[in-house]
């Protein structure tokens, strides 16, 4: 182990499985996050629809194909709001936002929790909202609550971006709050919807207004993204997603039996570096499984866990992997 | 020893009844808490504060009445998708439009009224709901949702001093731009007393038609419109709900429900038709003898009734 600050972890590993090992799980996060974001606007960007065939053709030209409606180039637009009109008999291949979306023109989508908060204002939605709910709680619930934080939420590259910004120049300034507080904000913004009978969180959720803002319009919401950068920054480390973002707390609570996990199965080789500590965003749910604290299994089965694999990367010992929730592998 | 023990005992504090780990959980606990639900606290009263739609922001056709609106819409920009003709946005931060909400400005864009209504059909909570868009009278299973039943607004001439029907002039853009010419907006033939010798043409707005489309407000040719789409609410007065006009109930019970209005004639004009209003034109005509009143003389008129000389 080599003593050294924690402004830069994970050199170790870069050392002994070369830097592009040691970024995978982020780099996939990244190519995940930005292909996400990239799918909602594909079709009007790069002129890439879902035929339908017209009513008058027949069964075999029926079947869908990928059509290019030509020139890639002419149909990119200045802005990124702007979108090129669609052509006739054509879809999309996901149209909408995080917030609810059409998947291939059939596949509905909603998050299911603003689905809950549409519940608590007293409004029972149609049945295309609560199948596209159900399809998302299941998902999430099956794979990983906090799965979508790292690996679809486009606000986690602001945030990752700040406590990259924070360790680099050595920020320590820290006044977090205490990290259970997004799950009575969570409650809270239950009770302000039954009470208000509105979404109350969406005139401020920074999840949805990141997502909708870069394809509908950003507006005075890029100023809450640049504050909330700022806060991670200066004030609190892992701030926002660690301790406040009601949908974090929601998605916590919902992947608390997901099956996907890390896990740390060579916890005997660790050498103390504290790498994994270090970028980890929610440090806290190493120990147990890393240290045999009030566990034996090396599954980090706290549902704070996000699933981000940065821990797997910047370990030089390949102390960490991905794995599912009943892998009792262990070197000790 | 015994004086050992006592001086031990002395020097050690007594037990808190709360151990330090527990008092600090409980102190975290309450942060957590107290920071938790003054943050929901912001988010509900900014929500509120933020909830109020200009008058000038119309929602899409279907739309549920507003507040249920904001329970409803999940701020996804379907409909803004599948809107043809683009003129769907939704609110930024910042925008004086609830947060994430589709509207559209009529003045600049108005709804082209699709007769496939296809900004409706992706909505995936109903809070554009094509239910509100089928005729009432319609109830066989496969009635569908006509853009004409839409209510997006109402189209109020709010300047008749600046409009220039009103002038005297004629324009008549509004009515030619409206869908539903002739019915949502008319023109009513005015004598134009400027001139004395022409007519006006002046648009006036049917709520029982307008759809709210916004396509007169945008046709206006004046550089400040004169014919607005208002919200509903804010376009139109309401009677008090006990309110009944009698002349409406009359005609749907057959026949006036509190009985015949007792008529008098007005004393010293018995019998006459110009005086009771018991005599009718079509009562049986007679030849003047006995109790019958005598038939309708127009010289009566002219004051030359001999029987009102004394």
């Amino acid at each position: 182990m080599i003593a050294r600050t924690q402004n830069r972890p994970g050199q170790d590993a870069i050392a002994s499985k070369g830097w592009l090992v040691a970024h995978k799980w982020l780099l996939l996060r990244r190519i995940s996050q930005l292909l996400i974001l990239a799918l909602f606007m594909i079709s009007p960007w790069f002129g890439i629809w879902i035929s339908k065939g017209s009513a008058s053709s027949s069964p075999e030209q029926e079947a869908v194909s990928l059509v290019n409606t030509g020139n890639l180039v002419s149909s990119l637009p200045s802005g990124l709001a702007q979108k090129a009109p669609p052509p006739t008999d054509v879809f999309w291949i996901i149209k909408g936002n995080l917030s609810s979306s059409l998947v291939l023109d059939t596949i509905p989508l909603t998050d299911p929790y603003i689905f809950l908060q549409m519940l608590a204002a007293g409004f029972l939605p149609a049945a295309t909202a609560v199948v596209g709910a159900l399809i998302l709680a299941a998902f999430y619930m099956l794979i990983g609550g906090r799965v979508f934080c790292s690996w679809v939420c486009p606000v986690n590259m602001i945030t990752d971006g700040a406590s990259w910004t924070r360790r680099r120049f050595n920020i320590k300034s820290n006044h977090a709050p205490h990290a259970n507080t997004r799950y009575w904000f969570l409650g809270g913004t239950f009770v302000a919807a039954a009470l208000t009978g509105t979404l109350a969180m969406e005139w401020a959720n920074p999840v949805s207004i990141a997502h909708r803002g870069l394809f509908f319009g950003m507006g005075a919401g890029l100023w809450i993204l640049v504050a909330l950068f700022l806060y991670d920054l200066f004030v609190a480390s892992r701030g926002w997603c660690g301790h406040l973002c009601p949908m974090g707390a929601f998605y916590s609570l919902l992947g608390k039996t997901a099956l996907l996990r890390v896990a740390a199965p060579l916890r005997d080789a660790c050498d103390d570096c504290m790498d994994c500590f270090a970028v980890c965003p929610e440090p806290q749910v190493i120990r147990p499984a890393l240290k045999k604290a009030g566990q034996d299994t090396p599954v980090i089965l706290d549902s704070r866990c996000t699933t981000c694999g940065r821990c797997i990367d910047v370990c030089g010992k390949q102390v960490f992997r991905l794995t599912h929730r009943f892998d009792q592998r262990s070197s000790s | 020893m015994n004086a050992e023990k006592a001086v031990e005992r002395a020097k050690t504090p007594e037990k808190p009844t709360v151990s330090p780990g527990r008092r600090k959980f409980l102190s975290g606990m309450a942060g957590a808490a107290g920071g938790g639900c003054l943050m929901a606290m912001g988010v509900g009263i900014y929500s509120r504060q933020a909830s109020a739609l200009p008058a000038l922001a119309l929602r899409p056709p279907g739309a549920l009445p507003e507040a249920e609106f904001l329970a409803a819409c999940t701020r996804c920009g379907l409909c803004v998708r599948d809107c043809p003709y683009d003129i769907l946005k939704l609110a930024a931060p910042g925008d004086p439009v609830p947060t994430g909400t589709p509207y559209f400005t009529a003045r600049t864009g108005p709804c082209e009224m699709c007769e496939d209504i296809p900004c409706i059909k992706n909505c995936p909570t109903g809070a554009l709901d094509p239910k509100t868009l089928i005729d009432d009278a319609d109830k066989t299973p496969d009635a569908k949702p006509s853009i004409n039943k839409a209510r997006m607004g109402l189209a109020v001439l709010v300047d008749q001093e600046n409009c220039v029907a009103f002038l005297g002039l004629r324009c008549e853009i509004c009515y030619n731009a409206c869908p539903l010419i002739g019915k949502a907006i008319t023109l009513e033939k005015r004598h134009n007393p400027r001139s004395d010798r022409h007519a006006m043409l002046l648009p006036e707005v049917h709520s029982g038609y307008c759809t709210g489309c916004g396509l007169c407000e945008k046709s206006c040719i004046l550089e400040e419109t004169a014919i607005r789409v208002l919200p509903p609410t804010l376009a139109q007065g309401k009677g008090g709900e006990h309110y009944r006009k009698g002349w409406e109930e009359r005609e749907k019970h057959g026949g006036s429900l509190i009985g015949d209005q007792l008529e008098l004639p007005v004393r010293g004009l018995e019998n006459k038709r110009f005086g009771d209003t018991r005599v009718y034109e079509d009562a049986p005509t007679n030849t003047g003898s006995g109790d019958d009143p005598p038939p309708f003389d127009p010289s009566l008129l002219n004051g030359s009734d001999p029987e009102r000389r004394p």
